[in-house]
């Protein structure tokens, strides 16, 4: 029987040591973006450091599920990569930087420029091969992202599309699965974020960023809001918090004012967005 | 503590694990079959049997066509699972009955190591090196023929090992009395060894078919994800795990639930190709 005490005992004792040493008093839960969270996860560490007395747990699930948690209340703060919708009611939506999506091509792909209407004739298969662009006489492939990802919806609304309207080649699901695919194949066409992508090609990976409206794809074209696809990486509290007041609302509203803040646009930088300077 | 009262103590614990372990499969089933009753009820199984394509995210007009993405599995596990064994087979035959014992041992472990390595491995290789080949005669490179090839490599490894310990298992005295009737090695083994150990054989066989219909990291990265039915070897498919792993984590309301029916239609097939793999080793038995 000795063992059965270790092995629920031990888990306990820990579990009680460690409540019984933290001074802890106020938890807050962040749900929501997976493209948003590892950049706020570095935010909350900082913050936390600064303020010993505040713990915050940040948990992905997609941009619809933190506005979800976020209006339901199981989270005090939900994070979105898109914009919120008309019947997503109830909540004030703090940006706290925006995030540019690229067009990639093939490093041998000779066409250096698209436009908005181009990307959309070449999503529903009207331009169906590169020397229609200025290209080799080659179809082109496309590359879509799968349902339900932010970088799909935005890309969608740039283009004035819905998503039945795509006829695609190959579908990828996470950003490095499209650089890949398009870095193995000269033929393709694929989007992803532009930090991504400039990581990649930074790499020596052979990938291309072709300007859109003759715009290049910049982390200042974005942040001056010139650059067409870009969408705001936001941070989501429900109404009420601005008028409620505990100890939980007051930790809730400085962290979003923190990660508003000039002190994290290093933090922002570093993860490849753009920080919106007010 | 008396013996006997010990021993009670020891198989009800036991006992319970054990219950605890074949409950969950029956939980995981009941849970999956109530997770994918909303999109049932809401759309109804007519439409995801009738629609053509699989748009659960479009906002103009959904459609939830499951029919290309079953068929997708059913046909790269079909297409896998015969290079598998003709290869598989193969291997086995040759360790057991032709090669030297020091090459048997080697092929033994390396098939070993081959069952090892994680799919994703796997996957970001086929991504990478195999994808780009394809790519170069017969675009876009991702598709069946990829997706089969990276899948027949995963599944090589239990065909062969199955079938060499069911070859290893054909009884002395009937091996005796082949080489007793002056046959040769190549008839011993058509005739004789391998219809000896047909049960044992065809039971690995179902059960790499099992991995491959779950397979998903590996696939995902090379199928090409279009849920279509497949003109050539080389377009693209998306296989039902594939569609999950896409799809699931961005996932809401009746596109969830709907993800779900595929996840249950699944679990369904799994269990019942491991139900037909009991069936196909209970035959030596009988």
């Amino acid at each position: 029987m000795n063992f059965f005490r270790y092995a629920l005992g031990a888990p306990c004792a820990l579990l009680l040591a460690g409540c019984g040493t933290d001074s802890t008093s106020v938890y807050l839960t962040v749900t929501g973006s997976s493209t948003v969270a590892p950049l706020l996860s570095e935010i909350a560490k900082r913050f936390e450091s600064a303020n010993p007395g505040i713990r915050i747990e940040v948990q992905t699930g997609g941009s619809s599920r933190g506005i979800a948690d976020a209006i339901a209340g199981r989270a005090n703060i939900g994070m979105s990569s898109r914009e919120l919708k008309e019947d997503e009611a109830g909540l004030v939506s703090h940006p706290i930087a925006v995030d540019g999506i690229a067009v990639i091509l093939h490093q041998e792909n000779p066409v250096k420029g698209l436009t908005l209407q181009q990307l959309a004739d070449i999503y529903t298969g009207k331009i169906e091969r590169w020397s229609e662009l200025g290209g080799p006489d080659r179809e082109i492939i496309v590359v879509n992202k799968a349902e339900g990802r932010g970088t799909l919806e935005v890309f969608l609304k740039a283009v004035s599309l819905d998503s039945s309207d795509i006829s695609a080649d190959l579908i990828a699901g996470e950003n490095q699965h499209a650089i890949k695919t398009v870095a193995g194949n000269a033929d393709a066409i694929g989007y992803v974020s532009i930090g991504a992508a400039e990581a990649e090609i930074e790499g020596g990976l052979a990938i291309t960023m072709p300007t859109i409206d003759e715009i290049p794809p910049s982390a200042d074209a974005v942040a001056s809001g010139s650059f067409p696809i870009s969408r705001p990486l936001l941070l989501l509290v429900p109404e009420n918090t601005q008028t409620e007041d505990s100890a939980e609302v007051e930790a809730t509203r400085s962290f979003v004012a923190f990660a508003k803040g000039e002190s994290v646009s290093d933090i922002i930088s570093a993860q490849l967005y753009v920080p919106i300077i007010p | 503590m008396s013996r006997s009262f010990r021993d009670r103590i020891v198989a009800i614990g036991l006992g319970v694990i054990a219950i605890g372990c074949s409950g969950s499969v029956l939980l995981i089933l009941l849970w999956t079959a109530s997770e994918s009753l909303p999109a049932l009820k809401a759309v109804g199984l007519g439409q995801f049997l009738t629609d053509e394509r699989w748009l659960p995210g479009s906002e103009r007009e959904p459609q939830y066509g499951a029919l290309p993405i079953l068929f997708g599995s059913v046909l790269v596990t079909a297409a896998a699972i015969i290079p598998a064994t003709i290869i598989g087979l193969g291997a086995a035959i040759y360790g057991e009955y032709y090669s030297p014992k020091f090459l048997k041992t080697i092929l033994h472990r390396s098939l070993e190591l081959l069952a090892g390595i994680p799919s994703v491995v796997v996957g970001f290789w086929a991504l990478i090196v195999l994808v780009p080949l394809i790519a170069q005669w017969a675009p876009p490179g991702q598709g069946l023929f990829a997706a089969t090839i990276v899948l027949a490599l995963m599944i090589l490894p239990t065909v062969a090992l199955t079938s060499a310990s069911s070859l290893a298992q054909v009884p002395s005295e009937t091996r005796a009395a082949a080489k007793a009737l002056g046959l040769g090695r190549a008839t011993q083994i058509i005739k004789v060894y391998l219809p000896s150990s047909r049960a044992g054989i065809l039971g690995g066989v179902l059960l790499a078919a099992a991995r491959a219909v779950g397979e998903t990291l590996a696939v995902v990265m090379v199928c090409g994800n279009i849920a279509q039915f497949p003109t050539s070897f080389f377009d693209p498919i998306r296989p039902v795990t594939a569609a999950i792993a896409l799809e699931m984590g961005y996932a809401t309301s009746f596109h969830r639930s709907a993800l779900f029916v595929l996840a249950f239609i699944l679990v369904l097939a799994v269990i019942g190709l491991l139900g037909a793999s009991k069936l196909g080793t209970g035959i030596r038995r009988r």
